[in-house]
């Protein structure tokens, strides 16, 4: 398991450090001239070309990489223009700020957005998945299945705007949504957060009901579950402890991607929402080719779809036996 | 009797009309004793067995007539009761050891929690139990071996894993479908030596689901012979063998391979294929892909439908009377070992 487990991880970061080569070299490449924005508004050519030193873009391509690469463990220092410390991503010359402090400050609102959606889509998706597969072709299963199908056909900017418009303007049942910091006021946090967890929910909530039902009608006709119930074990236990387990695995995969997309920044939610989250930054970052958070961005939601592999790879251990020794 | 199983009929609604898997079986098993049941693959074998344990959906399977298990009837009892019975007092063991097995618990978990559900034992004496059932069905190295998973056996200890799971709470009634049919030849005689030893010592009733006429041949009291969802021949395994009196069975005989059986004679298959279960031919279900049904003259075997007779001992259902089957029985390549 611990072999297991450092092999995916190792891989982990030989994929992270080649999506940052990539990443660097593609912005890179972009006609945006970063000195530019460092310089300011009003900008003689002789501070210009300092600007240009003090932001090593005179240098090599290579040598910019492996800087910025070292920034993320020692730092970095921007002549005068700047002060970026460990670990630095770049300096927003946007922001005034490294580009490190805008994340961290960022963060809490997707998580916060993302987490709380997770909860609801995924117990409640699974939930209704069950339900659908234990009452096939039932009107249960059929109610299920079309309001699935017109969750997962529906847009988060579509259902959104309506949602703002008739609960929060019309009938003021739900409050304006805002990210509250849960350390200031957990109530208001959670009143703030309530309608975009619950659109976003709608939306996945469809995806995992299908799936669930679909791989739950799959695991109900397995020979060990015909096994399980021939033995004597009761209807709850069969369906939760020996066709649930085979039909984990593949909403597990689903979930990982999920979630991992959503770390990395839920723009449409984010922006149908007004919330000041990664997804929004990143938005920003493209309008005013602000390279270094731009990167930053990317970096983190590549990075997010990686982790969340490595932990459904160390799930699927966890949940099938079979794959702990291949 | 242990078992008694009283004009049952298993029927399954479909889209494409009401499938008549079992249609009329009566038949009875006793402690101790072995009933093996031998048909083509859709002959009603299987849907029989499950119906026994109550496994069918009630929402798509009908059952009607009698399944009383020691005295108590099983057709229309609750589930909830049913499911105190299975895995208690009736077993079963299926074919393929591999797939019947979850592949997410160790074998011990699989055996210790029938024990715990039905004796309501505590977790460290269920696993006690285990290790001594995996020891009892010959499994080296029990206490090991209780903790690993069903991918990590081979066929065979799979099998024998199973039996362990099925016999863990002594059943009286113990149902074997194909239990020989996924493993190796070799492997196979030492299952079925295993079962008989293991009903030795308990007198466990076993009900033994099979198209292997060479296992009816080594396990068997009795034979019953399916055919289209209704028995076509009954008795001893001695009489069933060897004085066999149904054309179908006889078809059986010899549409398999043995040791006496001339080189040069090529083996004989049944011809043509099991009937439709939906559209069940008239009459002798049979007589579509039977020799014999043009001696008796038109409208016999496509007329009332043939019952077993006599009503006990050695019974069949064909109209062809009994000297006359003697004589045909003597023709070459019908030769019964």
């Amino acid at each position: 398991m611990l072999r297991f487990l450092t092999r995916r991880v190792l891989g982990a970061l030989v994929i992270l450090l080649i999506i940052s080569a990539v990443t660097f070299f593609l912005f890179y490449a972009i006609p945006a001239d970063p000195a530019r924005l460092a310089c300011g508004k009003v900008c003689p050519p002789e501070t210009l070309e300092q600007a240009r030193q003090n932001l090593g873009i005179d240098k090599p391509l290579m040598v910019q990489f492996v800087s910025w690469l070292a920034g993320i463990f020692v730092g970095r220092d921007y002549g005068g223009l700047g002060h970026c410390p460990a670990p630095c991503l770049g300096f927003s010359f946007v922001n005034r700020a490294p580009v490190f402090e805008t994340i961290i400050d960022r963060m809490p609102v997707t998580i916060a957005l993302t987490i709380g959606a997770a909860v609801i889509f995924l117990i409640f998706g699974v939930a209704t998945g069950i339900v659908a597969a234990l009452r096939q072709g039932k009107p249960l299963d059929k109610i299920a299945s079309v309001s699935s199908l017109i969750g997962a056909s529906v847009q988060i900017y579509f259902v959104g705007t309506l949602a703002m418009y008739f609960f929060v303007y019309q009938m003021q049942v739900f409050r304006q949504p805002k990210y509250i910091p849960i350390t200031e006021d957990p109530v208001g946090w959670f009143s703030g957060l309530l309608l975009p967890w619950l659109v976003l929910a709608l939306i996945f909530t469809a995806n995992y009901t299908r799936i669930t039902r679909s791989t739950m009608v799959e695991n109900l006709n397995e020979d060990y579950v015909r096994t399980a119930r021939a033995k004597g074990m009761s209807g709850r236990s069969v369906v939760l402890r020996f066709a649930l387990r085979g039909a984990l695995t593949p909403v597990i995969t689903i979930f990982g991607v999920d979630l991992g997309t959503l770390i990395g920044g839920a723009i449409i939610t984010e922006t149908t929402f007004g919330l000041q989250g990664i997804g929004r930054l990143a938005v920003r970052a493209v309008d005013y080719s602000d390279l270094p958070t731009l990167m930053a961005t990317v970096l983190l939601a590549a990075g997010a779809i990686v982790v969340m592999n490595v932990i459904v790879d160390s799930l699927y251990a966890v949940i099938d036996p079979r794959v702990r020794l291949s | 009797m242990f078992l008694e199983v009283n004009d049952l009929t298993v029927d399954f609604h479909t889209e494409d009309g009401v499938v008549h898997a079992v249609d009329g079986l009566s038949f009875e098993v006793d402690r101790g004793s072995t009933l093996g049941i031998v048909g083509e693959s859709g002959s009603g074998k299987s849907v029989t067995n499950l119906a026994i344990l109550g496994l069918h959906n009630p929402d798509t399977a009908k059952l009607s007539g009698s399944i009383k298990l020691d005295g108590r009837e099983l057709i229309g009892a609750p589930q909830r009761e049913l499911e105190k019975l299975r895995g208690n007092k009736m077993a079963m063991i299926f074919q393929d050891p591999l797939t019947s097995l979850s592949p997410f618990h160790t074998v011990g978990q699989q055996i210790a929690e029938v024990y715990r559900k039905h004796k309501g034992v505590s977790k460290s004496v269920a696993r006690d139990r285990a290790i001594e059932m995996l020891d009892r069905v010959g499994i080296p190295q029990p206490k090991i071996r209780v903790d690993e998973y069903p991918h990590q056996f081979s066929g065979g200890m799979r099998q024998r894993a199973m039996i362990a799971m099925a016999l863990v709470c002594d059943p009286g009634l113990l149902i074997a479908d194909e239990p020989t049919t996924a493993l190796d030849v070799t492997v196979q005689a030492q299952i079925l030596d295993l079962l008989r030893d293991l009903q030795e010592q308990t007198g466990t009733a076993i009900i033994m689901i099979t198209h292997d006429l060479g296992v009816v041949a080594s396990t068997a009291h009795d034979v019953l012979v399916m055919y289209a969802g209704r028995a076509v021949e009954r008795g001893t395994k001695q009489e069933v063998l060897r004085e066999t009196r149904h054309p179908y069975t006889w078809g059986l005989l010899g549409s398999m391979p043995s040791l006496t059986h001339p080189v040069d004679v090529p083996l004989e298959p049944v011809r043509g294929t099991p009937p439709s279960l939906i559209n069940v031919p008239p009459g002798c279900p049979f007589h579509p892909r039977c020799d014999y049904a043009k001696l008796l003259g038109p409208g016999v075997c496509t007329g009332e439908r043939p019952e077993l007779s006599p009503h006990r001992g050695h019974g069949d259902a064909c109209y062809l009377p009994i000297k006359q089957k003697a004589e045909l029985r003597r023709l070459p390549g019908k030769e019964a070992s």
